[in-house]
């Protein structure tokens, strides 16, 4: 029986960064944030680098705790969408040319979201990771956490509910 | 209420960078309440279809609005940070329109202030969401 041959994997990449990328800077304040997504697989990670228009406390200095509460929605919402968007590509559903030419798909809203503040967010790069923990048809439940220079050291996490778009076929 | 108060507080948080970069403004603050006003703004957008306000931007409307009412508590804490925040979203604030927010520190001890907050966009029937959430109580 004759193998399917493999995409070259600069193709594959190309598809899934332009996908991401669609995703990431459609959304006015992500930019505002200066958050960007690094991406290893279907795998994110959320990077906020440090700008003095984060800070919170100049005194200390800290971020500001609704900076932090902003990274780490955007770090849920995004991570969510993505892998909703990730299944639809792999499987055909959707194509790269919808999502490129402007159909970027509808983003889930937020329900509730609760934030810790575990220590005080240095001036220094952030950087989040979101875990979908259920993503049913309506509503999805994701967690949140965020480091700076140490992995094990979280300085915020979060959970959050939102209700998911509903899908153009119904 | 006492005007030197609210000039204090109003050079507080001119004085925070996120807060400016916002525009954010105080708009009243009395004993254990505060209220503010976040201007609407293309570059908090969450939605570009809709161009409803992105929720992490209420998200530090209702941070600072509730850190400002734990400060502002006769108890007079000397600073504050937020342990954590719980915020519902009811319904997406109209685009365009400012959103505002009332917070109060209904309950302080010698360590935790616990304080709730609702913002409204201009229809004040609906809340937009509402918070929750425990502060640090530093003393002097």
């Amino acid at each position: 029986m004759a193998m399917k041959r493999p995409e070259p994997v600069q193709i594959v990449k190309q598809r899934r960064d332009a996908a991401l990328s669609a995703l990431v800077h459609g959304v006015p304040y992500v930019q505002f944030l200066g958050i960007e997504f690094d991406r290893r697989g279907d795998e994110l990670t959320a990077v906020m680098p440090y700008e003095d228009g984060l800070i919170g406390n100049p005194m200390i200095p800290a971020l500001h705790g609704g900076a932090i509460a902003g990274f780490l929605e955007v770090t849920a919402v995004i991570g969510l969408a993505w892998s909703v968007l990730w299944e639809e590509l792999e499987s055909g559903v959707k194509h790269i040319d919808d999502i490129t030419s402007g159909q970027m798909p509808r983003l889930p809203k937020t329900i509730d979201f609760n934030v810790d503040y575990l220590r005080s967010g240095l001036p220094r790069d952030s950087y989040a990771r979101a875990r979908v923990n259920r993503s049913g048809r309506r509503y999805a439940s994701v967690h949140v956490e965020a480091w700076q220079d140490q992995r094990a050291r979280l300085f915020a996490q979060a959970t959050g509910h939102f209700l998911m778009p509903q899908r153009d076929n119904g | 209420m006492d005007s030197a108060k609210v000039k204090m507080a109003e050079q507080f948080i001119s004085a925070v960078p996120h807060c400016t970069a916002l525009g954010m403004k105080l708009t009243l603050i009395e004993d254990g309440v505060a209220e503010m006003r976040l201007a609407y703004d293309r570059k908090l957008v969450g939605d570009p279809e809709t161009g409803v306000l992105h929720g992490g931007a209420i998200s530090a409307l209702m941070d600072t609005c509730c850190g400002t009412a734990a400060m502002s508590h006769p108890s007079s804490p000397a600073g504050t940070a937020t342990i954590d925040l719980r915020i519902d979203y009811m319904r997406a604030a109209t685009p365009g329109q400012d959103v505002t927010t009332r917070a109060e520190c209904y309950h302080i001890t010698r360590s935790v202030a616990f304080v709730r907050a609702t913002a409204f966009d201009e229809d004040k029937e609906r809340p937009v969401a509402t918070a929750s959430g425990a502060f640090t109580v530093e003393r002097k």
